[in-house]
């Protein structure tokens, strides 16, 4: 059994909410890169954690703007490598972090995220997924699953969109390290970090990050909601490393039906399709793109 | 020896006798030739700099400051919507109190969309935090490089500084200059050493944090602030010791023939040029007119601006820039300076010109001249003049019946 100790990664008494889950994922990335990290963040909920003149982080932070957080990284890196060849010692090195919500990744930062990717640049990217723009009160974002109200879809039929297919769109530029982590599964995870923390290249990661403020639910089902995401098949943990697509967890095909409408019902931005009755055109629909997504990947 | 060449390959050589570190680079015209200049040298070996290309201006000015705020000496370059596409990371980096220099190629800003120049651009980033130079010849880009680092790097300033120079005018105009050695250079510029402002494994620091009030937030613009202010001592003392070593010694404030001048014309940039010819012909003339031109815009020279041009009657300020439904960008600087100053000109005048690199013409310099005298003689200041002649006027409206945009044509 793995002995993770994330309680003693970061500092406790951060700003973030009740429950957040994306407080979950970056606890497990600090405690298994150590503290000689730098964050390079980019606006988002977790821009909050380090305010003046108070910070959670063992290691240094850097806080760039919504759209450059992969630039900000790229100076960094590049700053290090080239103090490393004019003699700096290695232990003053620093594993550089670009640390980014999915509004950044999947919108305004792209371009950026893109190009560093095109360039090989070293380094690990963490987009906490809280599937909206959770530090603005829950807005949707091009990461916010069909259907879901926010405060921008506050009609009963939710966000017209889909979500963005976010790993496909990194995996097309063959990054160094690719994969979906949950801190609802945290074995997977640790295995995931302490792999990449060792390669060299950009090494991606999208992490579930369950958001009681934006999905209602109440903060202490934020593991249980990150267990049924991934049960049902709605988040799938999956990585490509050296090029192969490995899917971590299969859940079972005949299960989803059931699994993928309680996971929805576990959060009130989908209570419309519950209540006052049961919408089954939508939920058939989401179903279906689970279902499709399986049998296209098995 | 003397050597001819471009602002462009001056801002180069600028980069490369600073032995910077680091460049990220996105082109853009007229600014390109810098970046290609220096992607030579280092594919030849010439120089040790790390250069490269990023996705945007935005993630450009974003590497060029965490790469400075990481401890190392880096080098940009820009241009028009280059500048206005990374302004948010230029009010931010200069707020991570990262040193480094950035060239800006001025060009007029779109709509209508052009390549030639104007100050629109980077007077968009005067309120930044970064320093400003401008430069209005190719010996001052190459200078003001080295002068732009060591004014950057004083522990007594740490912001970012602009070095502009104009596009086409400078930057693709050739024009004899010398060139500091390498060993002048590194007299007066040594190594980079950020203290303990830098990211290194087992000294954590956190740069660009949020801070929650006004308190705190004006704490620490108020410092940016009074660090740019100190910029002013720290240009004069590296400006004399720049002119010990080579001979060439530069001022915040250049006046020329201005001690009994009655009418003074106050400008940046390379137009001075054409102003200091117009002057002396008017002087030719028996008019009595002088020049003032601003090396330095941030931090604002304002007392040795007010000295120079106290004195005199009338002032014609030329903006090559507008500030839409106001007027010129400098006027404004120049008005709230001899504001509460006892004994100021009689007339500030106004005057825009050179916007896309229009010309201003000897006539012009003459009748800007006149205009001025006239409101310091009868006290009636007219609104900001914008200049354009009955010539180009009557040109414009040909093209405009070309357009099929003729409405009723106006044949004054």
């Amino acid at each position: 059994m793995t002995d993770n100790k994330p309680i003693h990664a970061i500092g406790a008494g951060t700003s973030a909410c009740a429950g957040c889950g994306a407080l979950e994922d970056i606890r497990l990335f600090c405690e298994i890169l150590g503290e000689n990290t730098v964050f390079v963040n980019a606006a988002g909920c977790m821009t909050l954690l380090t305010i003046y003149p108070y910070t959670p982080f063992h290691g240094s932070w850097i806080y760039t703007a919504m759209a450059s957080a992969p630039a900000g990284a790229q100076g960094v890196r590049d700053a290090l490598d080239i103090l490393l060849d004019k003699g700096m010692a290695r232990e003053d090195d620093l594993q550089v972090v670009v640390l980014t919500g999915d509004g950044a990744a999947n919108g305004m930062g792209l371009s950026a995220t893109s190009a560093a990717m095109d360039r090989g640049l070293d380094f690990i990217y963490i987009c906490y997924d809280n599937e909206g723009y959770g530090n603005t009160g829950y807005q949707f974002s091009p990461a916010t699953p069909h259907g879901a109200k926010t405060t921008t879809s506050p009609a009963d039929s939710g966000r017209s969109g889909y979500k963005k297919d976010l790993f496909s769109i990194w995996a097309a530029h063959g990054p160094a390290y690719l994969a979906t982590v949950s801190g609802a599964a945290p074995g997977d995870m640790a295995r995931k970090i302490k792999k990449a923390k060792y390669i060299k290249g950009p090494r991606m990661f999208i992490a579930l990050a369950p958001c009681p403020t934006g999905w209602h639910f109440d903060p202490s089902l934020t593991v249980e909601i990150g267990k049924m995401a991934i049960k049902s098949g709605v988040w799938p943990l999956k990585e490509i490393d050296q090029g192969r697509l490995i899917h971590n967890r299969k859940p079972k095909e005949e299960a989803l039906r059931s699994l993928v409408a309680d996971y929805l019902a576990l959060q009130g931005r989908f209570d419309h399709l519950f209540q006052p009755h049961r919408d089954e055109k939508t939920l058939g629909e989401i179903l279906g793109r689970v279902e499709k997504y399986w049998q296209e990947v098995s | 020896m003397r050597e001819l060449m471009t602002g462009n390959m001056a801002a180069a050589w600028g980069m490369r006798l600073a032995e910077v570190d680091y460049l990220p680079a996105f082109p853009i015209t007229p600014q390109t030739e810098i970046i290609e200049t220096v992607a030579r040298w280092v594919a030849d070996g010439e120089v040790k700099t790390r250069m490269v290309t990023m996705d945007s201006e935005h993630s450009m000015v974003t590497a060029a400051g965490s790469a400075a705020a990481t401890g190392i000496r880096v080098f940009t370059a820009t241009s028009s919507q280059g500048l206005l596409y990374g302004m948010e990371m230029l009010y931010a980096v200069a707020g991570w109190r990262a040193p480094f220099v950035l060239v800006n190629v001025s060009r007029a800003l779109s709509s209508p969309v052009t390549l030639e120049p104007d100050h629109n651009d980077v007077l968009a980033a005067r309120d930044s935090g970064f320093l400003q130079l401008h430069c209005a010849t190719c010996q001052e880009v190459v200078d003001g490089v080295l002068l732009a680092y060591r004014l950057a790097e004083d522990k007594h300033v740490r912001l970012p500084v602009i070095v502009n120079l104009d596009g086409y005018y400078l930057s693709f105009t050739r024009e004899p200059l010398v060139l500091p050695t390498l060993e002048m250079a590194r007299s007066f510029l040594p190594s980079f050493d950020s203290g303990t402002i830098r990211f290194r494994g087992h000294q954590p620091l956190s740069q660009g944090v949020a801070v929650l009030g006004g308190s705190q937030y004006s704490y620490f613009r108020y410092q940016c602030h009074l660090a740019a202010m100190n910029g002013l001592d720290v240009f004069a003392e590296v400006a004399a010791q720049f002119g010990e070593l080579t001979g060439r010694h530069y001022q915040a404030v250049n006046a020329y023939r201005h001690e009994d001048a009655e009418v003074i014309f106050v400008m940046m940039g390379s137009f001075s040029g054409k102003a200091r010819v117009a002057v002396d012909h008017l002087r030719k003339k028996g008019l009595k007119a002088g020049l003032v031109r601003l090396f330095l815009l941030r931090p604002f020279p304002e007392n040795d601006l007010v000295d120079s041009i106290c004195h005199c009657r009338g002032v014609a300020v030329i903006d090559q820039n507008i500030s839409m439904g106001k007027g010129g960008v400098l006027y404004g600087e120049i008005a709230s300076a001899l504001y509460n100053r006892k004994g100021k000109p009689e007339a500030l005048v106004n005057f825009i010109g050179g916007l896309g690199g229009r010309d201003i013409t000897s006539d012009e310099f003459f009748e800007m001249f006149k205009i001025t005298a006239q409101a310091a003689a009868d006290g009636r200041v007219p609104s900001p003049r914008l200049l354009y002649s009955r010539d180009e006027y009557g040109r414009m409206q040909g093209l405009r019946a070309m357009a099929g945009a003729e409405g009723k044509r106006d044949d004054r």
